[in-house]
Formats: structure tokens, C-alpha cells, sequence
């Protein structure tokens, strides 16, 4: 990777006897969109705050732009865009009212902030909004208004914490499509999120996180390839029967899963093994051949869902 | 980064970005804040000025406050409390909503702005709001003939020395909340409302017991009412007094003020 814009090392954070982050290394490159893909509780917003620098660390070494966010906090937030987990939008104040205080708080002048509220309205598609109180606002409303606050100064990284989750499916899609845009204007991207499609679609490289630690680091396609088979056959017996079958289906492929209501098998080709099956009478109530997510990933990885 | 984003200039002014924006927020109440900080005590002034002062002055004349009016006794008294409340609203409230209901000040944190920044912009905020409120009743004083233009002018940074110094501690505790809301309901009747009669604000403290004379000397509203008595009228009191008062009200606000940016500082960066 050429110099990165972010480099973290053996990055630890305790909260009292609880050890949050565990030794985590990565580093992020200009342009790049990057991903911490996680369950709840995996380390993922400890990790966002650190790199926002807002949060001290307990050790290892983090430099953003070549400065340490601890000493440099001021200087470091200047280059950076935070789209945090939950809005903190001013809810009494009107959507271009909350761009514009905000771009103050840079130090930016009315003149530039005024221009760039009337470009961030276009991009986060609220131009009929400018003047409604953000409490006023849909949910997915709030978000993109979250996210071009965030570009106000325009910054160098986007950090991004779980950008859509709580968004019903065609807010989400939306989100993706701006948060794409952005991607393609070389807007480096961070992100968290525990959805696997959300990290699929956005990011260039991933890493999973699993109680604090990196499990693995690659593409998505690349992790997918590394850890999961081409495809997936998910069938289902019935709650009773799944325990039942288990140990027959077991040797028809390389490796299983099984969930509480489904069994997940892995295979190069989902309909032959499907076929298989069925010629040893045994009769799934519903069967489903998909391709590979990250979901599974994690699953071989963690043994665990990513949404539990 | 846009090129024009100057670091060591938000360094020395960011303060004031926050305190502007706290400014933008309060004038969407300005109807309110108007009411509470002026209307309240003006209907004190009356009621118990002009009526209470009746049976005051028709018993003892002014032999009990040291020969003045008993309405223009107790007017530094209530501008001082005035300030205190109105202090005591935009440094609590805000600080619980800027932790905690809307997470405000975690915003504001993620750009070069800092914990010290904010907790300073907020209490600048909280000080205009009452420099603002105090100038008006000040303004009903003299229009009601209860004070006389001049050096009684001087009652105004009195109130508002009151105010800052309350609110600086109050700040502190806002900041400090992390569960209980309740935490104020509990300081308005257990603290703010046995200040509001104990520190010499209806008679002279020295009428009190002594065992509840302590009351009115660890009060903000009783150094801050002395000030602006012996500002409004020549109410009698040494220079070593007026010493004593500018020193406590002026360290209570330092201490009160140092601890609440520290207590930002921690809770931003937990």
C-alpha cells in the first residue's frame, strides 16, 4: 500500500476489566473504502471513536495523516467527516440551520457554508427540506442530513458507524447509492457495519471483528473465496428432523452448519448436492441454493451470526 | 480538508462558534426565556414589593432595611436571582441534552472543537441570555421608579456575577449526570428555592437567626444581593465587604467553571 492515510498497531482499549479493542492492526489507503464488519459488541464503535479521535486508547499506536489523534485531537477532526451510530442533529434547528452551525465549527466562512449547504442539499437530496426543523425529519431523512453534515468541510476520511442501520430497505438503498457517489469521487470511506450486503456493496476491503480481535482481512470476494465454498444449499427438515439427518448429510460435503432451523452446506454446486440429497429420499420441507456471503465468512470464522 | 480550514484560529475562537450556536438555539425561545426571566420576578416585584411592603412600612416604616424603600430593598435581590435562574436554565439544560437526550456536544466534538471549548461556549451563552434579561428588568426598575439611574447600573454585573458563580457549579453537576433526571426537580426545592428565601432576599440576613445566617453566606444570591444594594442605594457596607463579596462570587465561578470544563473534557473522551 502506498503511504496510508490511517495506520493503527496493536491498537487496545479497556474499559475497566473489560477489554474492548484486543491488539487490533490495520491500515487504510487514499481512496479507499474500507470496512470493520462485526456483531454487536464487537469492538467496532470503540474502535470508530479512537479513530475519530475523540477517545483515548489503552495501547498500541494509531496515526491518522501521520499524527497521533491523542496529542493532535483538533488537528486530525479538521481533515474529518464523523457519521456517528446515532444522529446528534439539532432537532430545534432547521436542516440547512444544522449545516451551517456546523461548518462554523470549522472555523469555515458564511460565504463558503452557505455555497456548500446548497451543494450537500442536492447530494443528500433534502433541497425541499432546507428550511424544516430536522425533528420533522424521516429516519433515512436524518441519516443522509448526517452524512452532509459530515462533508461540510470536506473532509479527507468519511468515518462512518453502522450508517443504515434502523433504515427501512429503500432508505438503505438509497444511503448506498449516495454513500457509493462518494466512493467514486475518492472519498476515503470507513465504515462499520454488521450488515454483510452493506459491507459487499461498499466496501474495497473488510476486515472482520469478533469480540475485539480481527478475524480475518481481505476483499469481500476474497474472503469469501478464502472461507466459504462457491455456493450454499440451506435446507430445512423441520426443527425435529434437522438434528436427525444431520450426521447423513454431513458426508455428502466438504463442511456444514447447522442452525437452529436450518442446515447451511457448503458446496461448489448447490443444485447437484440438492439432487444427491434427494436420491437418498430424503426430502427437504424447503431448500435454497444461494451464492456465498460474508455472512458466512463469520459463521466459519466465529461459529456464530452476524445478527443474533 | 478545505484549504481555509485555519486550526489555531479555532483554537483561540472556537468558544465562541459554540456559544454562537447555543445563541441560535435559545432565540427560537425567546418568548419564554422573556417571560421566566423578566416576568417572574416583575410579578414578584409587585406582589410582594408593593404589597408586602405596604404592611411592611405601615408597621416599622424602613427602620428594618436600613431606612430604603421596601420594594427598592428587595429589587437588587430579585435581579440577582433573576440571573441565577436564568443562568441555572442554560447551564443545565443544555449540558443534559448536549450529553445525553440529543448527544449535541459528542457533534460539536467531532470537529476541531474541544470538551474546554464547549463547556466555556456554553456558559458564555448562558451569560448573555441573562445580560440580556437583567438589562430589561433593570430597565422595569427604573421605569418604576424603584431605583434611580446612575451608579445603580452597577446592579446589573452584580446579578449577573450571581448568576455566573451559581451557574458555574450547577454546570458542573449537569455535566456529572449520567441516569437521573430528577437530580434538579430535587436541587429546585431542596437548594434553589431555601436560597432563593434564606439569603437575605425579603430582610437583611442579620435578622435571621445565626444558625441560618451560614445559609445566606455560602449563597451566590446573597453576596450577589449585597453588591447591588450597595450599588443601588448607599446601603452601608465596608469596602471589606464588598471585597469579600467580588472574591467569592469571582472564585466560586473560577472553581465551578475549571471543574466543568475538566468533567467535559473526561465524559467526551470515555
Amino acid at each position: 500500500m502506498p503511504h496510508p492515510l490511517i495506520s493503527v498497531q496493536g491498537l487496545t482499549k479497556k474499559f475497566d476489566d473489560f477489554i474492548a479493542v484486543n491488539g487490533v492492526n490495520f491500515q487504510v489507503g487514499k481512496g479507499e473504502s474500507f470496512g470493520l464488519l462485526g456483531p454487536n459488541g464487537a469492538g467496532k464503535s470503540t474502535i470508530m471513536r479512537i479513530l475519530a479521535a475523540t477517545s483515548t486508547r489503552t495501547a498500541g499506536t494509531v496515526e491518522i495523516l501521520d499524527k497521533d489523534p491523542e496529542r493532535f485531537g483538533p488537528l486530525v477532526r479538521a481533515h474529518l467527516g464523523v457519521v456517528p451510530q446515532q444522529d446528534n442533529l439539532d432537532g430545534e434547528l432547521t436542516v440547512s440551520e444544522n449545516l451551517f452551525i456546523y461548518g462554523r465549527y470549522f472555523g469555515l466562512s458564511k460565504r463558503f457554508i452557505n455555497n456548500k449547504i446548497e451543494e450537500l442539499l442536492v447530494f443528500a437530496q433534502l433541497e425541499e427540506k432546507r428550511n424544516v426543523k430536522v425533528e420533522a425529519l424521516s429516519g433515512g431523512m436524518k441519516r443522509r442530513l448526517t452524512i452532509a453534515r459530515g462533508l461540510v468541510s470536506e473532509p479527507d476520511i468519511l468515518l462512518l458507524d453502522e450508517p443504515t442501520t434502523g433504515l427501512d430497505p429503500q432508505a438503505r438503498h438509497i444511503l448506498w447509492d449516495r454513500l457509493f457517489r462518494l466512493k467514486e469521487q475518492g472519498v476515503t470511506l470507513v465504515l462499520t457495519t454488521h450488515f454483510m450486503d452493506e459491507a459487499e456493496q461498499l466496501c474495497d476491503r473488510i476486515v472482520v471483528m469478533d469480540k475485539g480481535a480481527i478475524m480475518a482481512e481481505g476483499s469481500p470476494a476474497g474472503l469469501i473465496r478464502e472461507y466459504s465454498s462457491k455456493e450454499v444449499l440451506e435446507v430445512r427438515f423441520g426443527s425435529d428432523r434437522n438434528v436427525e439427518v444431520a450426521p447423513v448429510l454431513q458426508k455428502m460435503c466438504e463442511r456444514m452448519e447447522t442452525l437452529p432451523d436450518r442446515i447451511l452446506m457448503y458446496a461448489d454446486d448447490g443444485e447437484k448436492l440438492l439432487e444427491q440429497i434427494t436420491a437418498q429420499k430424503l426430502h427437504p420441507t424447503t431448500s435454497l441454493v444461494r451464492r456465498s456471503s460474508l455472512e458466512d465468512v463469520f459463521l466459519r470464522l466465529t461459529g456464530r451470526t452476524l445478527i443474533e | 480538508m478545505n484549504a481555509s480550514i485555519d486550526v489555531p484560529q479555532i483554537a483561540r475562537f472556537g468558544a465562541l462558534y459554540v456559544a454562537a450556536a447555543r445563541i441560535r438555539s435559545m432565540a427560537k425561545w425567546k418568548t419564554i426565556i422573556a417571560a421566566v426571566d423578566v416576568g417572574n420576578p416583575l410579578f414578584y416585584l409587585i406582589a410582594v414589593g408593593i404589597g408586602i411592603g405596604v404592611l411592611v412600612e405601615s408597621n416599622s416604616g424602613t427602620s428594618g432595611t436600613n431606612g430604603i424603600k421596601y420594594i427598592a430593598f428587595i429589587a437588587p435581590a430579585l435581579l440577582a436571582n433573576a440571573a441565577i435562574t436564568g443562568v441555572m436554565d442554560e447551564c443545565v439544560f443544555p449540558v443534559i441534552e448536549g450529553f445525553k437526550w440529543r448527544k449535541l456536544f459528542y457533534a460539536q466534538n467531532a470537529t476541531p472543537i474541544t470538551g474546554r471549548q464547549i463547556a466555556i461556549g456554553v456558559y458564555l451563552a448562558a451569560l448573555s441570555r441573562t445580560i440580556f434579561s437583567v438589562t430589561i428588568y433593570y430597565l422595569f426598575l427604573l421605569a418604576f421608579n424603584v431605583v434611580d439611574f446612575g451608579i445603580s447600573v452597577v446592579t446589573i454585573p452584580a446579578a449577573i456575577m450571581a448568576g455566573g458563580s451559581f451557574g458555574a457549579v450547577m454546570m458542573y453537576f449537569a455535566a456529572k449526570i449520567e441516569k437521573e433526571d430528577y437530580f434538579f426537580n430535587v436541587m429546585q426545592r431542596l437548594v434553589i428555592m431555601p436560597m432563593f428565601l434564606f439569603s437575605g432576599t425579603f430582610f437583611p440576613l442579620s435578622s435571621m437567626p445565626i444558625y441560618l445566617q451560614p445559609i445566606g453566606w455560602i449563597s451566590p444570591l446573597w453576596h450577589g444581593t449585597e453588591l447591588g444594594r450597595e450599588a443601588a442605594f448607599d446601603y452601608g457596607i465596608s469596602t471589606l465587604m464588598i471585597a469579600v463579596h467580588l472574591v467569592f462570587l469571582l472564585a466560586v465561578a473560577a472553581i465551578g467553571l475549571r471543574l466543568s470544563i475538566r468533567q467535559f473534557e473526561r465524559r467526551l473522551a470515555k
